[in-house]
């Protein structure tokens, strides 16, 4: 089933710019060490360190040729239990859209899991990279959690954790009447707020009312020029899109 | 070998204190690559310049704010340095959920808590736990970071998930229901076959990141100076209607646990 993939988290992180003395806005831009000139895209490579301060040089076109079959199924290989997969694997979230043609099944799909109250394990390739996903529904679309594979969690003995021990009943029950005092049915997003960057918001209007501190530059074209593209945008518009054929 | 502790505290609990120390959880094995000069083959390195190409020194550089396009109100690094909350060394476990109260798009990163001390009260917390079903809600501040996260008994021990918050997670809720009609009787019957023919258990095991494998395979064969032709693979996907995909599968898994 051909899907698209938008992203399903967004940083909350405020971004600050990095201005120069006058207040003239910067530009992270790499350069070589043995000449100190500034480089274009075209005059870096990507090299892999195999030895100390040795470099095999990959192209990306070598990157591409090695990446598994450039397409946009989605290949479901098994249906589970949602809470059943430890959280430790889960990584980023994702949203799939139906791409032209699969409306159908896709909406088949997210009905099927819904009433069965299942998950889907699939695997998916997206820029040369291979995912595996958890898939399930959410308000009748379909949510994809990217995961971490086996060997990019540790386990509690390659950390050293030490092993469990018998510990007195009496603790235990004390924790557990803890918890059965403070339980609630369900979590607020009261809890999960970024004060942060709300302080960081309260300060800057601050400034600016009392006129403290602001510089004015004039736009450079090519920044005014270059546009955000707002993927959550293009998200809506492509699940409210009717279908064309079949 | 034993990783090391990126981080110490106290899980508290109302009166009782939890002495742990933190580990990362995960770790990234994607392949590594660095930037490299074409010319010289040695890293690259990054600075700042304004807009005539010109080095700007870090000391010289300030941190604004962009209200409008092309106006900034400028922070300076006191005012930065105040809005950064109290360090504390306290974990604090406010309230515990029943595990399915978190969504899986809220937790972020996972880290093994160890007992730092006190082993009776580290295991005795985690049987808790398990008991009752629960995972706490925790709070915390780490690294100049205010967390908020959650804490759970993952088998034997104590993991802490940062969580994302909630302006970070974007919501099915506030997206248009996909347009198309809704699926009849009979593909809902053969899809939900289907679904059961392939329902199981997860196990991680069956799952291996085969690119990152082809691709360490390629650069050690290339670091011994004979890389390999490679060819772009191009597939042709035909389509087919979905009734026909779905009969087709279901036959096809109906075959294998015969063979099986």
């Amino acid at each position: 089933m051909p899907v698209d993939l938008y992203p399903g988290n967004r940083s909350s992180r405020i971004p600050l710019r990095m201005l120069g003395p006058e207040g003239e806005p910067l530009s992270r831009r790499y350069y070589s060490q043995k000449t100190g000139d500034d480089l274009e895209d075209d005059e870096m490579v990507r090299g892999f360190e195999y030895e100390k301060g040795k470099y095999v040089i990959v192209t990306d076109e070598e990157l591409e040729r090695l990446a598994p079959e450039q397409s946009r199924d989605i290949d479901l290989r098994k249906f589970v239990d949602l809470e059943s997969i430890p959280p430790l694997y889960f990584d980023r979230s994702y949203f799939l859209a139906p791409s032209e043609g699969s409306k159908k099944a896709y909406k088949l799909l997210a009905e099927t899991m819904a009433k069965s109250d299942l998950a889907g394990i699939a695997t998916f390739v997206m820029r040369g990279k291979e995912y595996l996903v958890t898939i399930f529904p959410e308000n009748g679309i379909l949510r994809a959690e990217t995961m971490r594979f086996k060997d990019e969690l540790r386990a509690p003995k390659e950390v050293g954790l030490p092993d469990m021990k018998k510990v007195p009943a009496a603790t235990v029950k004390k924790f557990e009447n803890f918890i059965a005092k403070h339980s609630n049915n369900h979590l607020s997003l009261k809890d999960l707020k970024d004060e942060k960057a709300a302080n960081l918001l309260r300060l800057v209007e601050k400034k600016r009312k009392q006129h403290k501190d602001i510089v004015e530059v004039e736009e450079p074209e090519e920044r005014a020029q270059g546009k955000v593209v707002d993927l959550v945008e293009v998200l809506k518009r492509s699940l409210a899109r009717k279908q064309k054929a079949a | 070998m034993a990783a090391r502790a990126i981080w110490k505290g106290d899980l508290k609990m109302g009166p009782a204190k939890v002495p742990v120390k933190l580990y990362s959880a995960a770790q990234d094995q994607s392949v590594r690559f660095h930037i490299l000069d074409k010319k010289s083959k040695i890293r690259v390195k990054q600075h700042m310049v304004d807009e005539s190409g010109k080095e700007v020194p870090n000391e010289e550089i300030q941190k604004g704010f962009e209200v409008e396009p092309g106006t900034f109100v400028i922070l300076d690094g006191k005012e930065l340095e105040e809005l950064e909350p109290e360090p504390s060394r306290e974990i604090e476990i406010t309230q515990f959920l029943a595990p399915k109260e978190i969504p899986p798009e809220y937790y972020d990163r996972p880290y093994y808590l160890g007992p730092d001390g006190d082993q009776s009260a580290y295991f005795a917390l985690t049987q808790a736990l398990h008991n009752k079903e629960k995972e706490g809600v925790a709070h915390w501040v780490m690294r100049k970071q205010r967390y908020a996260g959650a804490l759970r008994a993952e088998e034997d021990h104590l993991v802490l998930f940062t969580l994302r918050n909630a302006e970070e997670v974007l919501s099915a809720k506030d997206l248009p229901k996909p347009a198309g009609r809704a699926p009849d009787k009979k593909e809902l019957t053969m899809a939900k076959q289907l679904v059961g023919l392939l329902q199981g258990e997860f196990d991680p095991n069956e799952y291996k990141d085969e690119y990152r494998q082809r691709v360490m395979e390629f650069i050690e064969k290339k670091a011994k100076g004979h890389a390999p032709k490679l060819h772009l693979v191009k597939t042709k996907r035909k389509a087919a209607s979905l009734d026909k995909v779905l009969s087709r599968s279901i036959a096809a898994l109906r075959k294998e646990k015969k063979a099986a």
